[in-house]
């Protein structure tokens, strides 16, 4: 996992809405292969966060430096728009809550994991519907649905053919926001051991929010807990978890419902 | 060699010192519970040492502190690790993840396991992290299980609805598969029979020989007086004023 730079450097972000804090003064450095989760309640800013990680979003302040493949570190909002919009559909993954806001929802299931290959380049018809189909199987998606609308998909099938169109271009770096937060708990366990046999299988270099605190321990090697827009104590997962500093993370933790 | 020649002391795999660890309840009004405090040991390779004391003395504690899974807050511990000294109280998430996937391995009384993966995946994971081939991998799963009466048509079914002495079994093939020059012991042979609890003091033995240094909390006396080289007797700290 250690490699000599960090994908990612973060200094001293801060993005306000007006008066109000929407994320403050946040920095980290994420490694090659590490998946960092951000957790806190609602209105924390970690959705703030990570929609200005992933460029969705400009800081008011502070630097995302990313380690691009062929010019090194480059802070991402100094660079030209048409830059960093390839930068978002090759390098990165954005895997959103609602499936449909990283979807198409207009065009095929194999369209939708095909599109993101022709973004990167691919012509060839069958190759890139081999790799839809490879990709779909990957997601446990059955391959005669790959013709299919994905109105037609459940919400669970959904959400894994958005994780499909992300990574068909081969991402170093995904976002995603509360994964499995718009799915039934009984889809929930399938989507994160798929998760996490994807992200240890590829390598990936993850940064997930979630509110989930079950979420994070099974996915993220490193958390960082959010709240009014700080971070207020980052650290191993499960020290984070079993041996809380702060007494909101305190809070957090002894919040949590045992069945 | 002559007669005053004092034999070189062995190097120790983990040393831990001046440990000092409380919690503070912040939930409930700061409530400070000391855990430990000047804690000193040393464990050489090819040593298992047990420790003993009353519930409430700090044994698990002190395991996870080795583990990084509780933080520290005096003190020191250091494990070799790779030619290189570690100190898990200072150490960085990164490395001691590292530290965890070559040279600690932990067996903890509960398993904690990802909801669909089969039992004989979550055995073989460790030796996958550790760079093994799937097939090798596989095949020490398959060793540790049948030689933990694991049947083979649990191997491939997930172990969340396995019995509690089965998880156990799961737990403790997952801490073996992988030879780590550093193992941590809770418990583990709880809820075990006397076939098994053999199976477990063979495999603590086999590790002995390979150079392994272990530190370990075992509760059944037979077991404790069979397998450990030295017992480190520990006892709940005072409560603060």
């Amino acid at each position: 996992m250690m490699a000599a730079t960090p994908l990612l450097q973060v200094r001293g972000l801060t993005r306000r809405y007006g008066a109000r804090i929407g994320c403050r003064d946040v920095s980290f450095d994420l490694w090659p292969g590490e998946v960092l989760g951000i957790v806190g309640e609602s209105g924390s800013g970690k959705t703030t966060l990570l929609k200005c990680l992933s460029a969705q979003l400009e800081p008011d302040a502070g630097q995302v430096v990313y380690a691009t493949r062929d010019e090194g570190p480059r802070d991402i909002f100094a660079l030209s728009e048409p830059r960093r919009r390839l930068l978002m559909r090759t390098d990165w993954g954005i895997v959103h809550q609602h499936p449909v806001e990283g979807l198409r929802m207009g065009v095929s299931a194999g369209a939708n994991v095909g599109e993101r290959l022709m973004a990167v380049g691919a012509r060839n018809y069958g190759r890139i519907r081999a790799s839809a189909l490879d990709w779909l199987g990957r997601v446990e998606i059955a391959r005669d649905r790959i013709d299919d609308m994905p109105r037609t998909f459940s919400g669970g099938m959904l959400q894994r053919l958005q994780i499909a169109r992300n990574l068909v271009s081969s991402p170093r770096l995904v976002f995603m926001d509360e994964p499995t937060g718009s799915l039934d708990v009984s889809v929930q366990a399938r989507l994160l051991d798929l998760l996490h046999g994807l992200v240890a299988d590829l390598g990936l270099s993850v940064v997930v929010v979630t509110h989930d605190l079950a979420v994070a321990r099974l996915l993220a090697h490193r958390l960082m807990v959010m709240r009014a827009g700080s971070v207020v104590e980052e650290g191993l997962t499960d020290q984070v978890l079993d041996d809380p500093q702060h007494a909101y993370t305190q809070l957090l933790v002894a919040s949590i419902l045992h069945p | 060699m002559s007669p005053n020649a004092v034999p070189p002391a062995p190097e120790f795999a983990l040393a831990v010192t001046g440990l000092g660890k409380q919690f503070t309840l912040h939930v409930q009004g700061g409530v400070v519970l000391p855990v430990l405090s000047g804690m000193n040991l040393e464990v050489a390779p090819g040593e298992c040492v047990a420790l003993n004391g009353p519930s409430g003395a700090g044994k698990s504690s002190l395991l996870r502190l080795v583990y990084g899974n509780y933080r520290a807050q005096k003190g020191s511990i250091r494990v070799r690790h790779r030619g290189q000294v570690v100190d898990v109280a200072t150490a960085t998430p990164q490395k001691i993840l590292e530290l965890r996937r070559h040279t600690l391995g932990y067996v903890s009384q509960f398993l904690r396991v990802i909801p669909r993966v089969p039992a004989i995946d979550v055995v073989a994971e460790p030796a996958r992290a550790v760079g093994m081939s799937l097939a090798e991998a596989e095949h020490r799963a398959e060793r540790l299980l049948s030689r933990l009466r694991i049947p083979e048509r649990l191997w491939s079914l997930p172990p969340a609805t396995f019995s509690g002495g089965e998880q156990q079994r799961i737990n403790l093939a997952r801490g073996f598969v992988v030879d780590f020059p550093v193992l941590l012991l809770d418990e583990p042979t709880a809820a075990l029979d006397a076939d098994n609890r053999r199976t477990v003091m063979a495999l603590i033995a086999e590790a002995k020989g390979r150079g392994a240094a272990l530190l370990g909390i075992f509760h059944d006396a037979e077991v404790r007086e069979a397998v450990a080289d030295r017992v480190i007797a520990m006892r709940p700290p005072a409560m603060a004023a």
